[in-house]
């Protein structure tokens, strides 16, 4: 009897455990190889040693993809956590007609990026500059997907709209543990307001937050759709994601063996950021 | 609940903050609707001619959209594609998360298994995507079937964690009683266990569902070659050809988003509690 659940458990295991190992760390590993070959994607293929770690790290076009992928990471989480909190307190205060626009701002993440992206390109590129036009406003009246310093603004401002929505329910979630009493007891000794805020509310909702920062910056970090709809890395590659550049230069580019090594640094920043939250933010809430 | 609505009156600062900020959430759709409806005639450069609502509703735009991105196909592809892969995760998934789940516990093995399939949430596709592309082509795999085994893996991890972490809650005694029985472990899991986890099935599929319909990656990707085209990467493989007739572009956009609008009115419910169960747990 017991060795029947044993066995049944095994058969169950096995071959997905199987399934999992070959479409994941098979081409984990396989990536890992090819990162220390020169590798163009066809034809043979000579082993290079960490000459493309090498070389990865004086790419002026790698470093570039780098330091923007991280501005707008990093801007991009502070502005959607901002505007989600006010959001998430408006929305769960009294007010009327409460699940209709909770519905309707969830709406924009179940769009695909993609389309989006595409919606935005055109507003940003007429519409935004005939409003630009008619204030009066230079500066405003072209498109800011064209140029260099303003571009990642555009695909900042089309990520945010999409991922305040995620961001907000999780808030939402997180406000309606907070019971009442605590607001009535804080009221007594005088918190209201943004002091309510600061010492009650936000003390209380950290774990939500935690999981809003590692969600966050770990999609941000991955952005792609939107690059492609916006900007395809453009103008004179200020908006190349690493994700884009690995994709744009690996799959058709003929650095498959380059673009492999920098997938390998790309997996180890990711894995880092993401345990160093977790770690970080593990701490805070011990603290409390 | 009563005696709260008493105390506290309507927030209007609120109300005049969400209002405000739903502005900003309408707006790019009703760009979208009206200038799919428009002809490229009543496109005009001022931001009035752009955003007037259209002279005639006509559905002209749609059917040419329709025929230029193949649709009818694309839909297809993406229905076939999504469908199967939340069937698929919710059978593999759910079983795998039961066993690992189940043995975790009091054995080396399994908890090593568990931790080494969950840890695959922090792999980038960015470093899958080269090796995969070749190795799908290797298998004959570089094609819908194929998309559908890769979506499979992807979220096999947070599904398992999802689905190990609900079994916490199901006592082990209902099993046992089933094996006095004498039912056998995989029938007690299909006729006991698996109707109990109906409200994580349900997170699973949302999450599943609204991942796999929007991704683009992994269809751009494994499905290049193919000739076929999910909802996204038709817009994407066709935008050279809308040209500048921007109102067949949108007519075409808002087709594309048609489907997951509906699926938003019909299972509003069960997509926002999918979507937090997912994402607290």
């Amino acid at each position: 009897m017991k060795n029947e659940r044993k066995t049944t458990f095994l058969l169950i295991t096995i071959p997905i455990l199987a399934l999992f190992v070959c479409f994941n760390t098979i081409p984990l590993i396989r990536g890992v190889i090819y990162s220390f070959t020169n590798f163009k994607g066809f034809g043979t293929y000579d082993w290079v040693g960490f000459r493309n770690y090498a070389d990865l790290f004086s790419d002026a076009r790698v470093g570039k993809s780098y330091l923007f992928t991280f501005k707008l990471a990093v801007v991009t989480t502070v502005v959607v956590n901002v505007i989600s909190l006010i959001l998430a307190l408006a929305l769960n205060s009294k007010i009327r007609a409460k699940s209709f626009f909770r519905g309707a701002y969830f709406l924009p993440n179940i769009l695909g990026a993609l389309v989006v992206g595409y919606i935005f390109n055109y507003f940003f590129t007429y519409i935004l500059p005939a409003m630009g036009a008619m204030v009066g406003s230079d500066s405003m009246s072209k498109s800011i997907l064209s140029s260099p310093d303003s571009a990642w603004i555009g695909i900042m401002i089309v990520c945010a709209w999409q991922a305040v929505a995620m961001n907000t329910i999780i808030y939402i979630s997180g406000l309606q543990t907070v019971p009442e009493d605590v607001y009535e007891a804080g009221g007594l000794d005088g918190a209201t307001g943004w002091k309510q805020f600061r010492y009650l509310t936000f003390p209380l909702i950290i774990p939500f937050f935690s999981i809003n920062m590692v969600l966050s910056v770990k999609n941000f970090l991955m952005v792609f759709d939107q690059i492609m709809a916006l900007t395809k890395g453009g103008p004179a590659q200020s908006t190349e994601s690493i994700s884009y550049l690995i994709y744009n230069n690996g799959m058709s580019g003929g650095q498959f063996g380059f673009q492999s090594a920098n997938a390998v640094i790309f997996f180890i920043v990711i894995v880092t950021v993401s345990v160093a939250q977790m770690k970080f933010t593990g701490k805070k809430e011990e603290q409390l | 609940m009563k005696e709260d609505m008493i105390k506290r009156k309507t927030n209007w600062t609120a109300m005049i903050v969400l209002i405000l900020g739903l502005s900003a959430i309408a707006f790019p759709l009703y760009m979208t609707i009206i200038i799919a409806f428009k002809q490229p005639a009543e496109m005009t450069n001022s931001v009035g001619g752009i955003l007037s609502l259209p002279k005639t509703w006509s559905l002209d735009n749609f059917r040419e959209a329709m025929r230029v991105t193949d649709f009818w196909n694309s839909l297809k592809n993406s229905l076939v594609i999504t469908l199967l892969t939340v069937a698929l995760s919710i059978a593999i998934h759910s079983i795998m998360g039961y066993s690992l789940g189940r043995n975790k516990g009091h054995s080396k093995f399994y908890s090593f298994v568990y931790l080494f399939i969950v840890s695959g949430m922090f792999v980038p596709f960015a470093i899958l995507m080269m090796p995969l592309a070749k190795q799908t082509a290797e298998l004959g795999l570089a094609n819908w079937f194929g998309v559908i085994v890769l979506y499979v893996v992807f979220y096999m991890p947070m599904n398992i964690m999802l689905y190990a972490g609900y079994l916490v809650n199901i006592p082990i005694a209902l099993e046992e009683a089933a094996k006095v029985d004498g039912a056998s472990t995989w029938r007690t899991y299909w006729k006991i266990i698996f109707p109990i986890m109906r409200p994580m099935h349900a997170t699973v599929a949302v999450l599943t569902a609204l991942a796999v319909w929007n991704d683009v990656m992994t269809p751009l990707v494994i499905m290049a070659g193919s000739d076929q085209n999910t909802l996204p990467l038709a817009q994407l493989n066709f935008q050279t050809q809308f040209g500048t007739n921007y109102n067949l572009a949108f007519a075409s956009y808002l087709l594309s988003l048609i489907p997951i609008l509906i699926f938003y009115i019909v299972c509003q419910k069960q997509i926002l509690n999918g979507v937090v169960n997912g994402a607290v747990k």
